[in-house]
């Protein structure tokens, strides 16, 4: 395994930093995190059209660019810096990652090419109610239905399950328990007895939604892999996506300690620079720390998510429970810095803040994660 | 997760694996696992000549370029040795000051002479050195140093006290900080001198740590003498000197320590299952925790290798601190997980358990080398370019 970001992937980089820079700026951030949809649809044409980034870690034959999940890495730590808001991390770590994982040929010539286009954007409606981020959480049901299923439940937490147009929900078997009897299917944003709404959140650069299934039916060729074996799919998907998600919080919690840095530079008390006393120092330097430490673990994450070898489940929660940590407290060491100001709704202090819990509680937090390497050790 | 190594490193390692594995199952079985931290004041007589042993077939200072008797080897091939020297369980190494700090010291800053005469006893491992930095007054703060040394004819004569010197009971040289212009700036009226160990005028008082062990002592010099011409990189040269020694390091003892690390590791996870408190929620948090830290300090380690060289390793700054306080947290997880029984010693008068060694002797870990309050004064202003401190 190489430890290091190829020429190809830092260009990728740079790319996608002068793209966001406008793109994303924060005025642009502030606009799209007051409209109920969370994101701006032009942004989204663009990056999903000519940037192609919707593409990217689809195969060539489905219409995507064939690019590995390291490659995703460098961009979503973009997208984590400029706080994007779309519905980018739903429909490539979630959708597009649960139709190639458990897809058959039909539903991925079918769905693909349109999420790589960027006319679909798809999303992962696994939790609920119940706040469970493992198997159990899982109460839907589902029943045979003539030549179909007939679906129900309340599905809750689910990254933007408001606008997206394929929801790709779990739901178990009646009477079933544990992973046995999962399945998952594949659901039109327009199924009858399909209802969602947007759950407004603190942190407002990312959406989520309540769905309420009563009675839908959908045809077998909904069924995505097979029938009762949708945990392992569903599971598979959550690690890559905590992957990604991982690399987006690198980004942010960097982007905190450049902000932090460049503050302390220029802000004077007591007739100096406060980024001189060693106060304020020693908290950059064990931010530093932080984030090129978090970065690693979710590089390895990347990489072995690309490279397909042992251990991914303890890599993706290894990456995603430090990364969250790290964000977290880069965030709010960023606004104790700035003082005053950062405490401020004007400053952008708080959105980083906000969204560093968001997304800790996104795919289960530190402490979930951590149990479940202690799981995979044997203890 | 492995360095990817081309064919000629995994040669290279093979070639380190297999004499290491000869010799240290072979005449040097003895010395297994022996003058770690903690044991370092112990066996030091068959671990120097170990360390001749070592030299004789050309692993010592493998890293130095080969007119000054290296392997002029790469931080990959270095690093990938060290970790094969601790996978062997290889003994303390006595030599390691004469080899990372004091002779890439003399390479770079030394006379043709001074390289001529110092550095084949250390790639034979005929001579040991010390380092004479730290005093009473000069901790963090290294140019405070007061330890005087005068010309007098054709000697440097010298009076004062240095602290905290490894290894000084048992070494030959010392490289001493000594201040040689009273009148100037601080920073400016130092020199570093080569001293002789062994001699009248010297006087070595062994420091009992806190482990009960003595691994670093008091040295005292009253009159000790060293020859004119040994002072390293020009009379009132030394801070630059001093600087300089510490930026030698490679961090190619980084991947070795981590095999170290994930070892002592393991011993704790084995002791959490038997003692049962692998099933307590908490402490399986902590565990967890342990062991991602290691598993990222691996990355850091890795990623940092393929950086050499490179403007601004940030990987290479954060290494000192992150290690230190991975390390510090298992001894005390270690401890935790034990419960009461954490307190039993493993014999009398005062024999520590691996376990309680760890959670004592990590304590130093974040004060040696830099402490963690100088590490990250230096990530501050070197890695993220913040002001000084004004002085």
């Amino acid at each position: 395994m190489e430890f290091s970001f190829s020429e190809d992937q830092n260009e990728l980089r740079r790319t996608a930093r002068r793209f966001l820079e406008v793109a994303s700026s924060e005025a642009r951030v502030r606009t799209a995190m007051e409209t109920e949809r969370g994101y701006d649809p032009a942004t989204w044409a663009q990056l999903s059209g000519e940037l192609a980034w919707t593409a990217l870690t689809i195969p060539e034959e489905y219409g995507g660019l064939g690019m590995s999940y390291l490659d995703l890495h460098p961009l979503m730590e973009e997208i984590g810096r400029a706080l994007l808001c779309a519905p980018f991390l739903s429909t490539v770590g979630l959708g597009a990652n649960a139709l190639l994982l458990g897809g058959s040929e039909a539903q991925k010539q079918l769905y693909l090419p349109r999420i790589a286009a960027g006319e679909t954007r798809a999303t992962l409606a696994f939790a609920e109610k119940n706040g469970k981020m493992d198997v159990a959480g899982i109460e839907a049901t589902y029943a045979r239905n003539g030549s179909g299923y007939l679906l129900s439940g309340d599905k809750s937490y689910v990254l933007d399950g408001h606008t997206a147009d394929l929801l790709i929900v779990a739901a178990r078997s009646e009477r079933s328990a544990g992973a046995e009897g999962v399945s998952l299917f594949l659901v039109p944003n327009d199924a009858e007895g399909l209802k969602r709404a947007w759950l407004p959140t603190m942190d407002q650069t990312r959406r989520l939604a309540s769905v309420q299934l009563r009675d839908v039916t959908v045809p077998d060729e909904a069924l995505l892999g097979d029938e009762g074996r949708g945990w392992a799919i569903c599971e598979k998907t959550l690690d890559l996506a905590r992957i990604a998600l991982a690399a987006e919080q690198v980004g942010a919690a960097e982007m905190c300690l450049e902000r932090s840095v460049e503050y302390a530079k220029v802000r004077q008390q007591f007739g100096r620079p406060i980024g001189s006393f060693q106060s304020i120092k020693h908290k950059c330097a064990d931010m530093l720390m932080l984030v090129e430490s978090a970065r690693s673990a979710a590089f390895y994450a990347s990489a072995l998510a690309t490279q397909g070898g042992e251990g991914l489940e303890e890599a993706a929660s290894s990456a995603k429970a430090y990364c969250s940590d790290a964000f977290f407290h880069c965030a709010a060491e960023t606004i104790q810095i700035h003082g005053g100001i950062g405490f401020t709704w004007e400053h952008p202090a708080h959105l980083y803040f906000k969204r560093a819990k968001a997304t800790e509680n996104l795919f289960g937090d530190a402490a979930f994660h951590r149990e479940r390497v202690a799981e995979q050790m044997g203890l | 997760m492995e360095i990817a190594l081309s064919k000629e490193e995994e040669a290279f390692r093979q070639e380190a694996r297999a004499w290491l594995q000869e010799q240290l199952n072979g005449p040097f079985k003895e010395l297994q696992g022996r003058g770690a931290s903690g044991d370092q004041d112990r066996y030091v007589e068959e671990r120097v000549a170990w360390g001749k042993v070592m030299g004789a077939a050309g692993w010592n200072c493998i890293g130095w370029p080969k007119e000054f008797g290296g392997r002029a080897c790469s931080i990959r091939e270095e690093a990938v040795f060290n970790e094969e020297y601790v996978r062997a369980n290889g003994p303390g190494n006595v030599g390691h000051i004469g080899e990372t700090l004091l002779g890439p010291t003399v390479i770079h800053f030394g006379s043709p002479e001074q390289q001529e005469r110092f550095l084949p006893p250390i790639v034979s491992g005929e001579e040991i050195w010390c380092q004479g930095y730290s005093e009473p007054g000069a901790g963090s703060d290294l140019a405070n140093v007061q330890t005087k040394a005068t010309l007098v004819g054709e000697e440097w004569v010298i009076e004062g006290q240095k602290i905290w010197t490894s290894g000084a009971q048992y070494s030959d040289w010392c490289f001493l900080l000594c201040r040689t212009d009273t009148e100037a700036p601080k920073h400016r009226g130092i020199s570093c001198i080569l001293v002789p160990m062994k001699q009248d005028g010297i006087e070595v008082r062994p420091i009992r740590q806190m482990g009960g062990s003595s691994e670093f002592a008091e040295v005292f010099f009253d009159g000790a003498k060293a020859q004119k011409d040994h002072v390293v990189g020009g009379i009132n040269n030394g801070w630059k000197v001093a600087m300089g020694t510490l930026a030698f390091e490679r961090g190619a003892s980084t991947l070795g320590q981590q095999y170290l690390f994930q070892k002592e590791f393991e011993q704790v996870v084995a002791a959490a299952k038997e003692s049962g408190a692998a099933k307590d929620p908490i402490l399986r948090q902590r565990i967890a925790n342990a062991a991602i830290g290691l598993k990222i300090m691996r990355v850091n380690a890795l990623r940092m290798l393929e950086h050499e060289g490179t403007d601004l390793n940030r990987e290479a700054l954060i290494s000192k601190l992150y290690w230190s306080n991975w390390h510090r947290d298992l001894g005390k997880l270690a401890m935790d997980l034990l419960g009461p029984e954490a307190e039993l010693l493993d014999a009398p008068p005062y024999e520590l358990t691996a376990m309680q060694k760890w959670y004592l002797f990590s304590r130093a870990d974040t004060i040696y080398a830099g402490s963690n309050q100088i590490q990250r004064n230096i990530i501050g202003e070197r890695g993220l370019g913040l002001p000084k401190e004004p002085r």
